[in-house]
């Protein structure tokens, strides 16, 4: 190759590995931040803060929903099969909210531990099957 | 040196411009019959999913259109490389052209995402998830490129610049790629895998393999399409390509 050449060449590969470090290193020391949510985990070893707006991920436990009677207010535990987070939310659910089915929360965990929800959003896995089939299987979702 | 003669044909505008009316019709027939053969099965002849209902369908335009969108991406990075080690014009050219079209695609991506995500998770969009702002900034560096391409007086700057941005970028590809895996996300991980058995059922599969190439070729024929409009700008005062116009 054409000394020239060889030479852009070095400049090229400089610049792409240069950029990777250098956002390989920002990811890095962001690392907790770029998380979307909390896991009910990290929330009960109280690394999450208290009365400041976050997000809580996990699975709706199964038998976990109570809707409150003449209110819009619901109640559900967020689990992630180690720890569990009381959810408190008022407002209208999304359809694809149920139980054993992924979700993330935001609002704010009060003193007590238990979670107000602003906002709450279902979270879909990767599993695509046709209803008989999944009729057929029954089988649990194991992760989220 | 015979084994780069490929390499130098391939800067020549006139052989690609040639290259290009051949194939041109081919590439963009067979991809606009393999889009339309996989959405009307995919939207028509699957069944629909267990839990999402119909609303699951959109997944034969977001995920091709995804798909092509990062590998789009590389492929002008490594029309920037060229670019800058060869000084090539054709690859300045190829560069201009992709960019246009990876961010439509880009923008499709985005768009079906938040028409499917409503019904699914109750939002159009979220801040501070992982994918859906690595997906956003791919769509923001399609745009700087373009915007850096002729923000400069003397286009050899302007080549320059956008060639150096495009191999900047790169870093976004595989962020976008492994965010669901890294970090938490609202986004589910990949149902279709390389090293395991895929998530979705075969039926509702094999519309999607068939999506894929198609996005792909009609990729490609977009980019062929750009490229022809680039040529001729550049070449609009050779011989040959006043012959090819019939002049």
């Amino acid at each position: 190759m054409h000394p020239a050449r060889k030479q852009r060449l070095i400049i090229v590969a400089i610049i792409v590995v240069g950029a990777s470090v250098a956002t390989a290193l920002i990811g890095n020391a962001l690392k907790q931040n770029l998380n979307l949510f909390y896991e009910p985990t990290r929330i009960v070893n109280g690394e999450a803060p208290v009365g400041r707006k976050i997000r809580v991920g996990g699975m709706v436990k199964e038998g976990s929903l109570v809707r409150l009677p003449d209110s819009l207010t619901a109640q559900f535990i967020v689990t992630d099969y180690e720890a569990e987070v009381i959810v408190e939310y008022t407002g209208i659910l999304p359809d694809m909210f149920t139980e054993q089915a992924g979700t993330v929360a935001t609002g704010i965990l009060n003193e007590d531990g238990l979670f107000i929800a602003e906002q709450v959003l279902a979270k879909h896995d990767e599993t695509y099957m046709p209803p008989e089939v999944a009729a057929a299987l029954k089988d649990k979702p194991k992760s989220y | 040196m015979a084994s780069w003669q490929w390499f130098h044909r391939l800067g020549s505008p006139k052989w690609l411009s040639g290259t290009i009316d051949r194939w041109l019709p081919w590439v963009l027939s067979a991809g606009t019959l393999l889009l339309i053969i996989s959405v009307v099965w995919g939207l028509a002849f699957t069944p629909p999913d267990y839990k999402q209902g119909n609303s699951f369908r959109i997944i034969y335009i977001h995920v091709p259109t995804a798909v092509v969108a990062l590998a789009a991406y590389y492929v002008m990075a490594i029309a920037g490389a060229v670019s800058i080690i060869w000084r090539m014009k054709v690859a300045d050219m190829a560069l201009r052209a992709i960019a246009p079209v990876g961010a439509a695609l880009t923008f499709l991506a985005l768009i079906t995402g938040a028409i499917w995500g409503k019904p699914t998770w109750g939002a159009y969009w979220i801040w501070q998830d992982a994918r859906l702002t690595s997906m956003l900034i791919l769509f923001f560096l399609y745009l700087g490129i373009m915007a850096l391409h002729d923000a400069y007086q003397d286009s050899a700057s302007g080549n320059r610049a956008a060639a150096i941005m495009s191999l900047v970028g790169t870093v976004n590809i595989p962020i976008i790629y492994k965010s669901v895996d890294w970090w938490s996300s609202l986004h589910q991980p990949a149902s279709l895998k390389f090293t395991e058995e895929s998530t979705i059922a075969t039926e509702m599969l094999q519309p999607l393999l068939l999506a894929i190439p198609g996005a792909y070729l009609f990729f490609i024929a977009a980019v062929m399409l750009q490229l022809r409009v680039q040529i001729a700008r550049s070449e609009k005062n050779t011989q040959w390509m006043a012959e090819r116009s019939g002049l």
